[in-house]
């Protein structure tokens, strides 16, 4: 179905990442935000209060991160599109409800506008040093997906896609800023709310009494309800059977937990959303994502007029991994160069798909500014020789 | 008669209906004060007369958190101590639900403090019930913040030192426009109180004190829950309109119970449509202005 015309801000705008990120999720039919300030994502929050009067809907300010983070879920249950917006701090207290979003199956989108940490560490300045907390982050076996844009037109355009994955898969879904894509100000193109694709929730036909809440059939995602429709459901946060009700033994645990991050993993190659540029039949090939992908294709030109024949593979979705292509890439390429703004997260994913069969080189950056170009391009040309 | 001669009768349980038959039996101790609210919660939606479809029910985590899997509404069991913010995200999500939090104290009190405080501070339209039992039952008895002090708990192995919660007095003094204690003895007044809250608007704070036989009766040798109901019995002082900081409990002490707080505050929804209605004038449609049962 196409967009609800009434969030959709159709026209030419010059706006930050932080303003598109917002409009994004309001076009997308996002129309219950609670949140928590926190720099560098509270402009995110500062637009939806603004907007959502007129749109109709509801923005609330929590008393912290941890009562915002299941306030959505109460939203979401209520039948709203639902998203909160923080950065590292926050992400850290809000672990506890991505899992009880992913136990119950609740479709929600989680804004992390990335700075330096650990802890407080550096509010106003960029890094990307999260990626593996919001992949491992709360205890328990699970799976998310998580989507790493890199301008203020992927902030709106990607944010779209990360409701309507959200709602495809009733997963917890992440949406990887940084701080320099949050504050970077660009052009940004909202089209006609024709234009723009929305996956409605995936509600039930059955009616109450044929209905059992956590039952599938094939695909692995459970049909929804929301509360008030009477069905009268059980949600909880226990281990729980087909009905929804606590089943507290092994065997309830195996089919859910199965289930749980089967439903993520045997989509993985539908998942996969990469941008290419002449990987195949490179010798080096880097690998990047969100903000250090505009300073990697700096780089990779550079690179190559210098003659080295290299590739540029960009994750769009940064979870689940795209081990496969990465592993399709090996047959040609001997060195893979992964520059990211932390101490090597994803670098372990792409040694994990290499396995051995090529050079894997990592450039880490602590946060705080992105790469300096000559950094990556001298690894690029070190991995060529 | 014989028991045979009474299972012929087929006498059904008036709050049966309220209850997940599959679900039985439930998890907790004989004696314990728990059920007993739950029976008085049912027969106040008995007397309610409110359509059952558009209640919900939400419960955080341990033996009282347990109440929303037994009640055959909409039932959400989130995180401990986090029932009250899931309640608000559903009032807000969908403002037709009647949405009840029904948790212990120790939930809402110690690790859920800081949500009851600003749910009350924003007059958040919800009706808690607090089951106040002294203690945290499902982990074995520690210590909670309305443990009197004096009373033994496992992780005040010599008594209690600190001073407690009078959680009326924190609901008050935060806001709340209904306010009340009973105990599990007042059977009729709890239920009362329960319709009452569900018919106000805003928030509502309901403690229902209860005994813990097994973890708190036992381990400071107070008998089991009918002596715990003996104690209830003989020093309950029922005081309506009591200020609310003359309403802390001691240890086996006097008990004042009562509707201690009634009054008209604008809701957090309401006051949000109010004040948009007045910034935006007609361009603004007041958010969630139930239009009747579709």
């Amino acid at each position: 179905m196409h967009a609800d015309p009434k969030g959709v801000l159709t026209g030419i705008h010059f706006i930050d990442g932080d303003h598109a990120a917002c409009e994004g999720a309001l076009a997308a039919g996002c129309r219950f935000v609670a949140g928590y300030p926190i720099t560098p994502s509270t402009e995110v929050v500062e637009r939806f209060a603004a907007r959502i009067p007129l749109v109709g809907g509801v923005f609330i300010q929590m008393e912290d991160e941890i009562a915002s983070s299941i306030a959505i879920l109460g939203g979401a249950w209520a039948g709203k599109k639902v998203m909160t917006v923080t950065s590292g701090p926050g992400l850290s207290l809000m672990m506890e409800h991505v899992g009880l979003a992913a136990i119950t199956e609740t479709p929600c989108v989680i804004v992390d506008v990335q700075r330096g940490g650990p802890s407080t560490g550096l509010p106003t300045l960029p890094a990307q040093a999260d990626m593996m907390q919001v992949k491992w982050g709360s205890h328990g076996d699970y799976e998310i997906i998580a989507l790493s844009p890199n301008s203020p037109q992927e902030c709106f355009d990607l944010m779209v896609k990360a409701f309507n994955l959200a709602e495809t898969y009733r997963v917890p879904v992440f949406f990887m800023m940084d701080e320099v894509v949050g504050h970077m100000t660009e052009r940004v193109v909202i089209p006609a709310p024709e234009a723009i694709e929305i996956v409605e929730r995936k509600w039930t036909l059955k009616k109450p009494g044929e209905y059992r809440a956590y039952q599938t059939d094939g695909d692995m995602v459970p049909e929804m309800v929301k509360a008030g429709d009477g069905y009268r459901i059980h949600v909880t946060g226990l281990t729980h059977d087909d009905r929804g009700y606590p089943a507290m033994n092994p065997q309830a645990q195996d089919k859910l937990v199965r289930r749980l991050v089967n439903k993520i993993r045997a989509n993985r190659d539908k998942l996969v959303d990469v941008r290419e540029d002449g990987v195949e039949g490179a010798d080096v090939v880097v690998v990047s994502f969100g903000i250090t992908s505009r300073v990697a294709a700096a780089a990779v030109e550079a690179a190559r007029h210098r003659g080295v024949k290299v590739g540029h593979l960009r994750l769009i979705i940064t979870w689940p991994f795209p081990a496969k292509r990465i592993k399709e890439l090996t047959g040609g390429a001997k060195a893979f160069v992964v520059p990211e703004l932390n101490m090597g997260q994803m670098v372990l994913e792409v040694e994990r798909a290499v396995a051995g069969k090529a050079a894997v080189i990592s450039v880490p950056h602590a946060g705080g500014t992105v790469h300096e170009p000559e950094v990556i391009l001298a690894k690029i040309m070190e991995a060529a020789q | 008669m014989s028991e045979t001669d009474l299972l012929e009768l087929e006498i059904e349980n008036p709050v049966a209906s309220y209850l997940r038959q599959e679900r039985l039996p439930h998890i907790w101790c004989p004696g314990c004060g728990i059920g007993t609210t739950v029976n008085c919660f049912a027969r106040a939606l008995t007397e309610s007369a409110m359509d059952l479809d558009r209640v919900a029910i939400v419960s955080g985590i341990g033996c009282t958190g347990r109440v929303a899997g037994y009640l055959n509404l909409d039932s959400f069991h989130t995180t401990h101590g986090r029932a009250i913010p899931f309640a608000t995200g559903l009032k807000l999500g969908n403002p037709d639900l009647k949405v009840v939090v029904y948790s212990g104290d120790g939930d809402l009190s110690a690790i859920g403090g800081n949500h009851l405080v600003h749910a009350a501070r924003r007059n958040m339209d919800l009706t808690v019930i607090c089951v106040n039992n002294f203690t945290y039952g499902m982990t074995g008895g520690q210590v909670a913040p309305t443990t009197p002090i004096g009373a033994t708990q496992t992780t005040m192995p010599y008594g209690n030192f600190e001073n407690p919660f009078n959680l009326p007095f924190l609901a008050d003094a935060c806001g709340a426009v209904y306010v009340a204690r009973w105990t599990v003895y007042h059977v009729k007044q709890l239920a009362k109180a329960m319709l009452e809250g569900l018919r106000k608007k805003g928030f509502v704070f309901i403690e229902a004190l209860a005994p813990c036989p097994t973890l708190y009766s036992r381990r400071n040798r107070l008998g089991d829950g009918v002596d715990q109901l003996k104690y209830y019995k003989e020093k309950s002082k029922i005081v309506n309109g009591a200020d609310t900081k003359d309403v802390g409990l001691t240890f086996q002490g006097d008990i004042v119970v009562g509707r201690f707080v009634d009054r008209e505050r604008p809701t957090w929804l309401d006051a949000m449509n109010e004040h948009y209605s007045q910034h935006f004038g007609e361009k603004y449609v007041p958010y969630g202005v139930s239009h009747g049962q579709d």
